[in-house]
């Protein structure tokens, strides 16, 4: 099949969503009103509530919410094959990601500009407030030890990929310091910055004495290094170290030092990776070798696909964003679907080039097979088939497939490190707030959350042991990531619900997708918790950790459903 | 849309996140500043009282918005033309 025939489709259902079905939601449900003074009118201040024109204020949420996630989830998850990937990338993206954003945009614009956290409290109870908070927690943990892993396998993987983008730091707080500092502009510098990390990784990938390859340096896979660790698995644990102790001290730091200045810098990549992607696409024109369908997986897709791309069809990271900066910079209520809906588009745009990248590298369906064998070895290799496929796809304009190679990781690497860094940063505040909430000084001092984040993090990623032994295990956290994130999304949609109704108005259209969501990860869950990490299972041995993250995952789902109900039967006595 | 046009845009764009947060280190900046500024009124010593003071009609609007974000309603100080 044309790859660009199912690029083409999927991007023709992307409009259609937005021209009809986000001005079906935003006329007949949500009522966007062009006169209803926006908290960025009313609450003016210059600094956090400043009416913005539209055009900007999508490009600031699309930039924020667009990372490595959507395009981790989808590497791994065409493994059963493109077409389940492509439906529910296209079809979330279009009914659940799409009124999702738009809906926390809308509902936190209609509330002062309060975050969805807040509101949660407001709408449902302290209740929902604490359960908010404990989501979060478990949803940034993931993300560290996911992106941690993410990180050290690329650069394992793609070892010309490390020297630029530790270049990128030095590069960075050289920013930072001259936009706050010296109050000068950041388009040139990060435009300087990005050049010389793209010639740095030209060279590097040219000249071998310039790429950092730790498992040659350790003796590779024959060679025990330390702890009964060969060089491979040796190598994995000094990347995990040096980055734990690398986020330390970026999310100690003041915001602007380095975070800001390298989230610039990387929306820059962000425009380079899909330019990357959709152009090669367009002028090398390849076929899918990868099977539509898998016909006989090890892991079956229901319902495990639904949790295995979460950004991407839907994500509630994106509520967060919303509702924590996006509301309070909305110019007028009607731009909500500009913003909201379109932000959830482009981050459908970028997962749906990220299946295409892995399903056209391949030669034949025997090597796409041979290659994704099993669940496991998506999980370990997808986002390695990832940025080669993108590599192959750069050919198509003339970009060697080598460079195109070591620059395409850059890029997923500086996704999953600001990623990483944010989250920290954010485990951080939650610590220090439940600290607060329960009274434990110690927890509030920046030092003792942010390493109660760190050693946390690091203590996942580390522990859970894949098939090809220590630090391959990374991966079997994804789902877990997936779910967390649809947990979050979950509590925000039942949020956008109950709010619909106290107005008297259809609330099916996020109800709908709520209950979706909830009985796939309850569903996923269960399966997963019952049969497999339990030990219960033929042929699965217990996984003690695993159990215990997968138990409070369900929980916290299930937790919400009783909510849900809860919540519309008190409302449904309450209106009549 | 020219190139410059689009070049405007998007520096805007990417402006957009380090605006608000360099904006709020300033005026973290800035309400120290006014800390100092007011530290007389306050109950205390200002060695530099007599020309702050030439500063006070141009600050009026800004004191009242910065008492009101340092979490008090009406303004603290009596004999002092605010809200």
């Amino acid at each position: 099949m044309n790859a660009i025939l199912v690029a083409v489709i999927g991007m023709f259902v992307f409009f259609m969503g937005y021209k009809y079905y986000s001005k079906f939601v935003a006329e007949r449900i949500y009522r966007l009103d062009p006169d209803y003074q926006t908290p960025a009118h009313r609450y003016k201040d210059g600094v956090d509530f400043v009416p913005t024109n539209k055009w900007v204020l999508w490009g600031h949420h699309f930039t924020s919410v667009a990372g490595a996630a959507p395009i981790v989830g989808p590497a791994i998850a065409v493994y059963w094959g493109w077409l389940p990937a492509f439906l529910w990338v296209v079809l979330g993206t279009v009914f659940a990601a799409g009124v999702h954003d738009f809906g926390a945009l809308v509902l936190s614009v209609r509330n002062k500009g309060q975050s969805v956290g807040t509101l949660a409290n407001k709408i449902i109870g302290q209740r929902a407030k604490i359960l908010f908070l404990f989501i979060i927690l478990i949803l940034v943990l993931m993300v560290n030890a996911v992106f941690a892993w993410v990180i050290s396998n690329l650069f394992i993987t793609f070892p010309s990929a490390v020297l630029s983008v530790f270049i990128q730091i030095p590069l960075a707080l050289w920013i930072g310091h001259l936009v706050y500092k010296k109050r000068g502009g950041m388009l040139l510098p990060s435009l300087f910055a990005l050049a010389a990390m793209y010639v740095s990784a030209i060279v590097a990938s040219k000249v071998p004495a310039l790429q950092i390859d730790l498992p040659r340096y350790f003796g590779g896979e024959e060679n025990i290094v330390a702890f009964g660790l060969n060089g491979v698995a040796f190598s994995f644990f000094v990347w995990i170290v040096i980055l734990m102790v690398y986020v330390y001290i970026a999310s100690t730091l003041p915001v602007w030092k380095l975070l800001q200045p390298r989230d610039y810098i990387n929306s820059h990549q962000l425009i380079v990776g899909l330019a990357i992607l959709y152009l090669g696409l367009f002028f090398s024109n390849p076929s899918i070798s990868a099977p539509a369908t898998n016909a006989s997986p090890d892991v079956p897709w229901f319902p495990l696909l639904f949790i295995t791309i979460a950004c991407g069809a839907i994500s509630g990271f994106h509520g967060l964003v919303a509702s924590g900066t996006s509301s309070k910079q909305l110019n007028k209520e009607t731009d909500a679907r500009f913003v909201g809906y379109l932000g959830a588009v482009g981050e459908g745009l970028l997962a749906l080039a990220a299946i295409i990248a892995v399903v056209t590298f391949f030669s034949d369906e025997a090597s796409f097979l041979g290659a994704y064998s099993s669940f496991g070895a998506a999980g370990e290799g997808g986002l390695g088939y990832f940025v080669q496929g993108a590599g192959q796809l750069a050919t198509g304009i003339f970009i060697p497939a080598d460079i195109a190679t070591t620059i395409v990781a850059i890029i997923v690497v500086s996704f999953a490190a600001t990623t990483l860094d944010t989250s920290v940063r954010l485990m951080r505040y939650i610590i220090s707030e439940l600290g607060q909430e329960y009274k434990i000084k110690p927890l509030t001092k920046m030092h003792v959350a942010t390493s109660i984040a760190v050693v946390s993090s690091a203590a996942l990623v580390l522990l859970p042991e894949g098939p090809q032994g220590f630090g391959s295990g990374g991966y079997v956290l994804w789902p877990l990531f997936g779910t967390s994130n649809q947990l979050l999304a979950g509590i925000t949609l039942l949020l956008i619900t109950l709010w619909l109704k106290r107005q008297g108005r259809n609330y099916l259209i996020t109800l709908i997708p709520m209950i979706f969501l909830m009985f796939m990860t309850v569903w996923a869950m269960i399966q997963q918790v019952f049969f497999q990490w339990s030990g219960l299972g033929e042929g699965h041995e217990m996984n003690l950790l695993l159990f215990l993250l997968g138990s409070i995952i369900l929980a916290f789902a299930l937790w919400i459903l009783l909510e849900a109900i809860a919540g519309l039967r008190r409302k449904g006595t309450e209106d009549n | 849309m020219g190139f410059k046009d689009f070049l405007k845009l998007y520096d805007e764009i990417l402006r957009q996140g380090h605006r608000t947060e360099i904006l709020r280190e300033l005026r973290d900046e800035d309400d120290l500043f006014f800390l100092l500024l007011y530290s007389e009124m306050l109950g205390l010593p200002n060695p530099v009282s007599f020309y702050t003071l030439e500063l006070y009609p141009y600050m009026l609007e800004k004191f009242h918005d910065w008492h009101k974000r340092m979490g008090m309603e009406k303004s603290p100080l009596s004999g002092f033309r605010c809200c």
